[in-house]
């Protein structure tokens, strides 16, 4: 039985197709590959290896500067998506419900922080602030955070609106349910989804920001990004290092987890009908 | 009835879509017009604003100096977006070719390495391709090179550095472009005897141009206005458009000339999406 | 005689420029199964959601049990709806579905436990409490679907197009099922449908709609034999009809010159030279040729398709238009191409007013 010219042709691209994507996927990786090695390093300054320590690691958390900033970031991320998440579900499906004068404009304006680099947002948020009086610091930043997240959470969650959501909300009123409750017992739920994926997206996007924190921030805090910009000049610590990869480990046991656990889930339905 | 009007239709639409609405008036719209009247108003001495009106920072901004970084930066943004895109649509279409659960696994191997720190992720370049890092030490050791070569702070270690930040974001538009192909549509063009090479420059490259489209927007302009990875690769020896607006409303003060660059920006970003919905004719613009 | 549980008085709705339902009156009795038929765009969507409360009359009034709905939201309504893609929340579970009306309303647990069991029950779902939509087959969620709507006791229910996705042997099935469950209830049903053996089969009476007006609201039978529309007659059951001018009357005999040749139905209120339709249902097509009736009609046979329970016949008349008559089987040694001559009882025919 030999095989086919077709097939052999087949899967000569077959295997061209996995090679190439493992170069690029190996490009994606080494940076972050090399974040992790370099949070071993033993030295003071990542110039170059010089052996391997665990140091860093217990280190961290006697580096004032560095926690305080995590802190500070962690702080805006939470209350950023808090913000965007709840803003950008309602006006997603007030959006896509209702008709009204100007909506075409919101919608147009929604994809402004979205496309226009985001220097520009921040220079023109900056000058606002100062002409109206407004001080710098952790009010500036997440007015900042706020103002390119809920765009992206409005576009999220109205990508997983379909229209047969209009019938399960009439449905729920048909049954005596008002606005209110219906907007919690059925709206809510099926597009929790698209809200969570929202809610990670917001925070992802606000705890790596530089632009908008570096730009508004006061003269006091500043977030974790914009120390680790301020640390390049003079090199930067591989304590730094440890903790941004416990935080990408922290990141991806989550979604691991996630994954686990919904498929758990599934399987135990499935043998619970079995039975 | 008029009454219950209001209650039923205008209020439920106002206190849903009115946060987003006043939001996006007061913080993206007003600053925007705010920034664009600035940009036509004179310096003050010590840089502020003075309201007076005058072309000064425009006229300053053909003035050989800045006009050559903002060419240099066009053109570095082009060719980034070039090779994001050249780079990007096999790799999606290896991805949109698989089943939809390897697929989606694929997709997210994409994303994790955009949720570490992006500062990061440059510096690890920065530590591979330094003077005395490993990629000097492994060139000299094979023989390719006799001196270290000064990798950083140039133009080339910034474009390596924006391709892989920008590359998750060029893939994934052309991925969802290509994945929405219906197969049967290169059944057919082989039914009516298309080879493959054929059928992919006739039928699969102009559907899936919508996607392309948006990956080139989505790596264009924000390579425009990038300045973090100039800040972390350059080394303040690389300036392009985004360093200089920043500089503007830092340590040399220049409002005005600040706000005529980001409208600069502004109005080259406006210039591409009216292309693009002009000829990729799609009225809501999915991004991502 | 029983009261009008739903009242639509001149009730008019427009969507910008468009008017869709036009003057409407009807007055719908409580326990009757009525429904409103008609072709896609006609209108009969838009009337129930407009009972229903999710569509605002342009003008006119619709009173439930003797009171205005005009101010009152879909949830203030004591109007249930099942709808066409049947809704159910796909995050609960069937049981919660169902509960949904009566947990909102806050009532005390076992009386809910007890009237979503008594409804699982009516439909025959018994067992299915724990699935979610998702698990269910088409005819499942709708039973859970009319369930859900019938546990708050409505006064009134509204079916839009409920058994549309259904396949044909499940959707008899279902047709005769929902039959009962209404005679059994006693509710009002107020059903839409586009099918019109399915409206047939199952109402009291149908509201026969067409472009935004009622052409004919009666039993099925009247409407079946005495379509008082030309669109009725043709929308009902398959029928031949004729266009002509009244050319005599005779004890309640109306003559018809057609281009077809001269016919005979069965008539009164008619008036020489006026305009004319006849319909004729193709069981009452006669083939022979010795004017028993008074009237032959020349054709010739076109030809014959057989449709399972009977034999259809085509015939080309003599102005080319084509006439179908129907038999059990083919008792007829006629072939394709042979000339016949058509006629029938004048009194099996309709006579239907040409509209002004």
């Amino acid at each position: 039985m030999s095989i086919s010219k077709k097939q052999k042709k087949q899967r000569r691209e077959e295997f061209i197709g996995t090679v190439y994507s493992i170069i690029i996927y190996s490009i994606l990786y080494i940076p972050v590959f090399v974040m992790m090695v370099f949070s071993f390093n033993n030295q003071r300054y990542n110039y170059y290896w010089n052996g391997f320590t665990t140091m860093w690691y217990s280190k961290l958390f006697s580096n004032s500067a560095l926690t305080e900033s995590l802190w500070y970031s962690v702080v805006i991320a939470v209350l950023a998506t808090v913000i965007s998440v709840t803003i950008g579900t309602i006006g997603a499906v007030g959006l896509k419900k209702y008709e009204f004068r100007g909506k075409k404009f919101i919608n147009e304006m929604l994809y402004i922080p979205i496309i226009v680099p985001e220097i520009v947002m921040a220079v023109a948020l900056l000058v606002i602030f100062i002409k109206i009086g407004l001080a710098l610091g952790m009010g500036s930043i997440l007015i900042g955070h706020c103002t390119f997240c809920i765009p992206y959470a409005v576009v999220t969650i109205k990508g997983r609106i379909s229209g047969d959501d209009y019938s399960l909300e009439e449905a729920s009123m048909d049954l005596g349910a008002n606005r209110i409750q219906t907007f919690i017992n059925v709206t809510l739920p099926s597009i929790m989804p698209g809200v969570m994926s929202a809610a990670f997206l917001s925070f992802t996007l606000s705890i790596d920001d530089v632009v908008m924190s570096n730009m508004l921030a006061g003269a006091k805090n500043s977030t974790l990004p914009v120390l680790i910009l301020s640390m390049n000049k003079s090199g930067i610590t591989p304590d730094v290092n440890a903790l941004t990869t416990i935080m990408i480990l922290i990141i991806v046991t989550a979604m691991i987890l996630n994954n686990l656990i919904k498929n758990v889930l599934k399987k135990r339905k499935k043998m619970e009908e079995a039975i | 009835m008029k009454k219950n009007s209001f209650k039923r239709n205008t209020l439920p639409a106002l206190a849903m879509a009115g946060p987003v609405s006043l939001w996006m008036i007061l913080f993206v719209t007003l600053p925007m017009l705010y920034i664009i009247f600035i940009s036509f108003m004179s310096r003050g001495v010590f840089g502020d604003v003075v309201y007076e009106f005058s072309w000064e920072s425009y006229k300053t901004l053909l003035d050989s100096t800045y006009f050559k970084v903002i060419v240099k930066s066009i053109k570095v943004a082009f060719i980034t977006t070039i090779l994001c895109i050249l780079i990007g649509y096999p790799f999606a279409y290896y991805i949109a070719k698989k089943p939809k659960e390897a697929a989606s696994k694929l997709i997210m191997l994409i994303m994790i390495p955009f949720w570490t720190n992006s500062l990061m992720r440059l510096n690890s370049w920065l530590l591979l391709f330094q003077t005395s890092g490993p990629v000097n030490n492994f060139l000299q050791n094979v023989g390719f090179i006799d001196a270290p070569v000064s990798f950083v702070y140039t133009d080339g270690l910034v474009m390596l550095g924006m391709i892989t930040n920008m590359l998750p974001f060029a893939v994934l538009p052309m991925y969802s472009s290509i994945e929405k192909l219906s197969k049967s549509l290169l059944e057919a063009s082989a039914d009516l005897g298309a080879s493959r090479g054929t059928t992919f420059f006739n039928i699969t490259l102009p559907l899936t141009f919508p996607g392309i489209f948006s990956s080139i927007i989505l790596v264009f302009i924000p390579s425009l206005g990038i300045y973090t990875v100039t800040d972390m690769l350059g080394g303040g020896k690389v300036l392009y458009i985004g360093n200089i607006i920043k500089n503007q409303f830092g340590a040399i003060r220049n409002w005005p000339l600040g706000a005529a660059l980001s409208v600069l920006l502004i109005v080259i970003t406006g210039l591409l999406i009216f292309i693009y919905t002009r000829f990729a004719k799609i009225e809501d613009m999915e991004v991502v | 005689m029983s009261d009008s549980i739903v009242s639509l008085i001149g009730v008019e709705k427009s969507f910008g420029k468009n008017k869709v339902v036009k003057n409407m009156n009807v007055e719908i009795k409580e326990g009757e199964f009525l429904t409103l038929l008609g072709p896609s765009g006609c209108g009969k969507t838009t009337t129930l959601r407009m009972i229903a409360g999710f569509e605002e009359v342009s003008s006119g009034t619709i009173k439930v049990q003797g009171e205005s709905v005009a101010d009152k939201e879909p949830y203030e309504r004591d109007v249930n709806t099942v709808f066409q893609n049947y809704a159910l929340f796909p995050h609960m579970t069937v049981f919660d579905n169902i509960a949904y009306g009566l947990k909102i309303r806050k009532r005390p647990k076992d009386e809910i436990i007890k009237r979503v069991n008594e409804m699982l029950d009516l439909v025959q779902l018994k067992g299915y409490e724990k699935r979610k939509p998702d698990e269910l087959s088409g005819g499942q969620k709708q039973r859970v679907a009319i369930a859900r709507a019938l546990v708050n006791n409505p006064k009134v229910l509204l079916l839009d197009e409920p058994l549309g996705a259904l396949d044909l042997k499940l959707r008899k099935q279902m047709q005769v099922e929902l039959k009962r469950l209404q005679k059994k209830l006693g509710i009002t049903f107020v059903y839409v449908t586009h099918d019109q053996e399915e409206a047939l089969t199952m109402s009291d009476r149908i509201a026969v709609m067409n472009e935004g007006v009622i052409e004919q609201l009666a039993t099925p039978r009247e409407i079946y034999d005495r379509p008082l529309t030309r669109f009725v007659a043709g929308f009902i059951g398959e029928s031949n009809i004729f266009d002509g001018k009244v050319k005599g009357v005779h004890n309640g005999i109306i003559d018809v010159e057609t281009s077809a040749g001269t016919m005979k139905v069965k008539g009164n209120g008619f008036e020489a030279g006026e305009d004319i339709h006849i319909s004729v249902r193709p069981e009452y097509i006669k083939v022979g040729g010795d004017g028993a009736e008074g009237f032959d009609l020349e054709g010739k046979i076109k030809d014959y398709i057989y449709m399972g329970t009977f034999v259809k016949t085509s015939v080309d008349l003599k102005d080319n238009t084509e006439i179908k008559y129907s038999r059990f089987e083919k008792d007829d040694n006629f072939k394709e191409g042979d000339s016949v001559n058509i006629y029938w009882n004048p009194e099996k025919a309709v006579a239907i007013k040409a509209k002004r």
